[in-house]
């Protein structure tokens, strides 16, 4: 139990050491207090997963807000789900804070960096600990401030601190409608404690099911950047790159799809909001890919293909395939981690250049990067016995028998994903250098502390697909068996798929056919993509991602600022403020009128007051006779 | 006895500074606000366990049934330490400059603590009316000896509009406690519970309205507000602290002592209205804020957003909107005068508050950085913040008042981002301008304002229940006036 507790303190304890004490720290002791706690939580967590016995354990930590009959508790609760988050976050984080004292040796920030990915970590073991959705709404939060910290890391940079900015207030506003989930939660059964909830459901308690499923799911939305919520992720590259593979890629924006995968049973009562999550991942995951096609910077196609490949998982998770889907999580941590290490591992040598068009020919300088780097493009392409081929299949066996329109389309994302991919890497890699000839004297691989995260992720984008290898191929299922227990019976069930049909072909046609044809392009033909100026027609619209940023813009950024000016200016000076001083001008002028009434002259004084007792008298009088 | 002491002392410690004008009138006063905040936290903890008495009355007007009448339980237990806690800040950030050591502007602060706590801890209706309106003198010369440019116009437009707003309070008062039974009429708040809960609908409604304006101007509330920017902006640092820290919340305060048990049919007749006028002023407020350029005003305008929705939700009636109420008043006293001293931190050293003119200082100021967003934070309510607790707590109790009011005043989480983390980037982050080029690090007084409050904001994000559970038997009670 003590050990349980531990797994999200070392990561705060590493936060307050590194935090206070920057920037005294040197860099090395600054990097080794900084990468101890995930190493250390990994082995914790390591433990856990191995002695689990399969009996949920609930680790009751605080009383934390009582109020009547409101009562929330802040507790731990491990179980399948919970353990392999664990894994994930503490392990990759692991990999990329060794990463990070590489990359980040050079940065002033160096120490303070190492906090902020500490606290990172702490908030997301408390995001996935967590025994009910209050305290993953804790995490939540915790983790979109670090994320907004990281960002920005280089604040001085004012485009940067912008999209840090526009990253928070996007998520907030997911964040209010998991709020009012939380909210209804509360309405419907006075708790929102997920063995509680789960159990009343299950009981056939509660109404406004669906809407509370909708509710989270607008927070899934904003964490997990779908459409519309999803403009954020690919500004988010303005953060230092390991930033993007941990916060961006491998742990943070797959919170949206715990958070789905561990409300099941209350998605499951809601197929109507489930149908919805499918639309909104499959037309994600297309968007997400169609700009990736031509993107120029590393880090934004890397970005997109994220935004795309989250748009499967919850794609899966419409089609209540819920242990496809968390395979994806699983698979596309390791190969989206070590696909944008890769890219820092290549910015890193080209002196912080990002646009691949003046990159080329990199492959004899990095060998490490581009073997790892290959591998990554492999398996994010779908190609078989890569890592991303299994779970990306299971999600598409899944959709083939619950809606084969929905099947056909993501199929046509699977082959723009292959397409993108193997244009960056052909363009990044192969061909000639068109870089100035300082990057080319600077050109080098990486030290070791940033290739062996690169080994050690390409290995499990490899072999990763083991985790859930379907029976028919000669595997044991390890996930779906592992997860059964905490899903709906029957969606654990990995389906058979026959070799020789178009299920199974289809698949490996678009991750196969789009990867020779840009090596074709790319490759061979050595072409580059063409410069901003020349893009043009429908290529340019899709180069300025479908002009949303400007939309949003224009339809709520500047309405805002209108009305800010408005209410200010007009409501608030014109209109209430002239309505106070001007009761006050009156107040003011009508004494001033009055005033002249006491003029000091006693004759005019015993006048008025022989008028007064007239008038009272009068009045007197008035009331005797009648 | 200790009721009594934490009233006179300030008042007497005040008036010596005013009047014999001491040299080191500095460690006079923070000296004596520390011994206040002391004996005030013995008074809360003994009172509440039964060690010591948690009334003080004696006559104050025997021939009308005055009292001058003291008590303290679990509803202004909250405020006497808001108003203990925070005056120590309040002095102790002067530290450095040249008010430190004026004792006529130390005295004012002290006799406006006084004031302040006279107010929270009476328990006769016109004793509270009576601090109620003699706090206004000391904040009033506050702003109109020591206020910038303008302040003689803004200070008696503040004065005026707020005592305009109380007539109707002691009309109110007045009619009330000549209703009640007896020989001789009482003010004692029990009395008027009782008093005013049975008088007819069209009563009750007229009441509600004289009280609510009172309070309304003073918190102040949508449309009632438009002398609150200019007071804010125009006041000297701490005089803004007293406003907005505690002199507000005796609006709030007001609120829950008396128009919740006193006007049930009242409340049944407006508090729809009100709600929906507090929800617009959230709105109103976080819109007008994203676009200030003066810091003073750009939080004058997100105070005036955060108590919008503290009326809101302590007009709900429900529990958690009280004590989100309370708890959130506790949260914002603090966070909004680190976030003001903060803005005074910084004019210090620019001569600026305008956004436009700085940027870069989070290199400068590691302390000033980090204090910064933390208290932000506390006011945008990120969880494990002060703040979240009484947001959370608000907009439950709106929501589940009305659904829609409840999503419309939830909004204020996103505009609450927007303009609080504009601010922190245009004054922190980017370049440096030639105001902030050379911005010198804190003192080390200055990091013993700024570092305490950050602690506070985090301690009272995680032990809320400490201060909760202080509270929570008074407002059963008062749940029990209401029903």
């Amino acid at each position: 139990m003590s050990s349980i507790l531990f797994i999200p303190l070392l990561p705060l304890i590493g936060f307050l050491i590194n935090g206070l004490s920057f920037p005294k720290l040197s860099n090395p002791v600054a990097g080794i207090i900084g990468t101890i706690p995930p190493l250390a939580a990994f082995a914790l967590s390591l433990q856990l997963f191995l002695q689990f016995d399969g009996n949920t354990q609930i680790v009751p930590l605080l009383d934390w807000i009582s109020v009547g009959e409101l009562s929330i508790p802040i507790a731990f609760q491990i179980d399948q789900l919970s353990l392999l988050m664990l894994l994930i976050i503490t392990g990759v984080g692991t990999l990329i804070h060794v990463y990070s004292s590489a990359y980040m040796s050079h940065d002033e920030g160096f120490g303070k960096f190492f906090a902020f990915l500490n606290l990172f970590v702490f908030f997301m073991l408390l995001l996935v600990m967590g025994s009910g959705f209050v305290t993953l709404f804790i995490g939540w939060e915790g983790v979109g401030l670090c994320s907004y910290l990281l960002i920005g890391f280089w604040n001085k940079k004012n485009s940067y601190g912008d999209a840090a900015r526009k990253a928070f207030i996007m998520n907030r506003i997911g964040d209010l409608g998991f709020l009012i989930g939380i909210f209804l939660l509360f309405q419907e059964f006075g708790t929102a404690t997920y063995q509680e909830v789960f159990e009343a459901i299950k009981a056939g308690n509660g109404s406004n099911l669906g809407l509370i499923a909708f509710c989270l799911f607008i927070g899934a939305m904003g964490k997990s950047a779908q459409i519309p919520l999803f403009t954020w992720l690919p500004d988010a590259m303005a953060g230092p790159t390991p930033v993007s593979a941990l916060i961006h890629a491998a742990t943070m924006v797959t919170a949206g799809i715990y958070m789905v995968i561990r409300a099941n049973v209350l998605f499951e009562m809601s197929p109507e909001v489930l149908h919805f999550v499918g639309w909104i991942g499959l037309a994600t995951a297309l968007l997400g890919a169609a700009i990736g096609l031509f993107q120029n910077d590393i880090k934004k196609v890397l970005a997109y293909s994220t935004v795309s490949q989250l748009g499967y998982m919850f794609m899966g998770l419409g089609a209540s395939a819920y242990t496809a889907s968390f395979f994806h999580v699983m698979t596309h941590a390791f190969f989206k981690a070590l696909l944008f290490l890769g890219a820092g591992s290549v910015i890193h040598a080209m002196s912080d250049e990002q646009d691949i068009r003046k990159m080329g020919g990199l492959k004899s300088q990095l060998p490490i990067t581009y073997i790892t780097f290959l591998l990554g493009t492999i398996a994010i392409a779908g190609i078989p016995p890569f890592a991303g081929f299994f779970s990306k299949d299971e999600i598409l066996a899944h959709l083939y028998h619950h809606d084969i329109v929905m099947w056909a389309l993501a199929i046509v994302g699977s082959a723009l994903t292959s397409f993108y991919m193997f244009r960056v890497f052909i363009v990044t890699f192969h061909g000639d250098f068109r870089g100035t000839q300082h990057q080319a004297d600077h050109l080098h691989e990486s030290p070791i502390a940033m290739t062996l995260p690169l080994i050690v992720l390409a290995v499990l984008s490899v072999i990763g697909g083991i985790i859930n290898l379907p029976a028919f191929v000669g595997g044991n299922e390890f996930l779906a068996h592992w997860l059964n227990p905490i899903l709906p019976e029957g969606s654990h069930e990995a389906l058979e798929v026959h070799f020789a049909s178009l299920e199974f072909l289809a698949p490996l046609a678009a991750a196969f056919i789009p990867a020779i044809f840009a090596i074709q392009l790319y490759g061979s033909k050595k072409a580059v993509p063409a410069a901003d100026a020349e893009i043009s027609g429908i290529q340019k619209i899709i180069y300025d991602k479908f002009y949303i940023d400007e939309a949003y813009n224009f339809l709520f950024v500047k309405p805002i600022q209108f009305l800010s000016q408005f209410f200010y200016s007009f409501i608030d000076f014109l209109i209430i403020d002239l309505l106070v001083e001007s009761t006050g001008k009156f107040v003011k002028s009508s004494s001033n009128e009055l005033r002249k009434l006491q003029s000091g002259n006693i004759g005019f004084y015993i006048f008025m007051m022989v008028a007064a007792i007239a008038i009272i008298l009068a009045w007197t009088l008035k009331s005797w006779i009648f | 006895m200790y009721l009594l002491f934490i009233l006179l002392f300030p008042l007497l410690l005040g008036s010596f500074l005013l009047i014999a004008k001491p040299a080191k009138a500095f460690g006079l006063a923070l000296g004596g606000s520390i011994i206040e905040l002391i004996i005030s936290c013995i008074l809360l903890c003994d009172a509440n366990t039964g060690k010591l008495p948690t009334e003080f009355i004696s006559n104050w007007i025997p021939e009308a049934g005055l009292k001058f009448a003291l008590f303290v339980d679990g509803i202004n237990g909250i405020l006497i330490l808001l108003t203990a806690l925070l005056v120590p800040f309040i002095i102790g950030s002067t530290a450095g400059s040249e008010k430190a050591n004026d004792a006529k502007y130390q005295g004012l602060i002290l006799t406006m603590q006084a004031a302040l706590m006279g107010a929270f801890l009476a328990k006769d209706a016109f004793l509270f009316y009576f601090f109620f309106e003699a706090s206004l003198l000391p904040i009033y010369f506050i702003i109109n000896l020591y206020g910038s440019e303008n302040r003689t116009k803004i200070s008696f437009k503040f004065f005026v509009y707020t005592l305009f707003g109380s007539l109707f309070l002691l009309i109110g008062l007045i009619y009330v406690y000549l209703r009640t039974p007896g020989n001789t009429p009482s003010a004692d708040f029990e009395t008027l519970y009782q008093t005013a809960s049975v008088l007819s609908t069209k009563e009750q409604s007229l009441l509600f309205l004289a009280f609510f304006i009172a309070f309304a101007i003073k918190m102040p509330m949508f449309p009632f507000h438009t002398w609150q920017p200019d007071t804010y902006t125009v006041a000297p640092s701490q005089g803004t602290m007293l406003l907005s820290g505690i002199m507000l919340k005796m609006g709030t305060y007001g609120v829950i002592r008396m128009i919740v048990p006193m006007f049930p049919a009242g409340i049944a007749n407006w508090g729809n209205w009100v709600i929906i006028l507090s929800v617009i002023g959230v709105l109103y407020g976080s819109i007008i804020a994203i676009q200030q350029k003066d810091m003073k005003r750009l939080l004058a305008y997100s105070s005036f957003a955060h108590v919008g929705l503290m009326s809101a939700g302590m007009l709900t009636l429900s529990n958690e909107g009280i004590q989100g109420a309370l708890y959130q008043m506790l949260s914002h006293g603090i966070n909004i005068v680190g976030l003001f001293f903060i803005v005074e931190v910084i004019e210090r050293r620019t001569q600026s508050r305008d956004l436009d003119q700085l940027g870069g200082i989070t290199s400068a100021s590691k302390v000033l950085s980090i204090g910064f967003i933390i208290l932000s934070l506390g006011s945008v309510a990120l969880p494990l913040t002060n703040g979240f607790v009484g947001e959370f707590l608000l907009l439950k109790s709106v929501f589940d008042y009305q659904l829609t009011i409840g999503i419309i005043a939830g909004i204020t989480i996103i505009l609450g981002a927007v303009y609080t983390l504009r601010m922190i980037q245009k004054s922190m982050f980017g370049n440096a301008s030639k105001f902030s080029i050379n911005f010198e690090d804190l003192t080390i007084s200055e990091k013993l304002v700024i570092i305490p409050l950050c602690i506070l904001v985090v301690l009272g994000g995680i032990f809320p229940t400490v201060v909760l559970n202080y509270s929570q038997p008074a407002v059963d009670l008062l749940s029990k006036w209401i029903k």
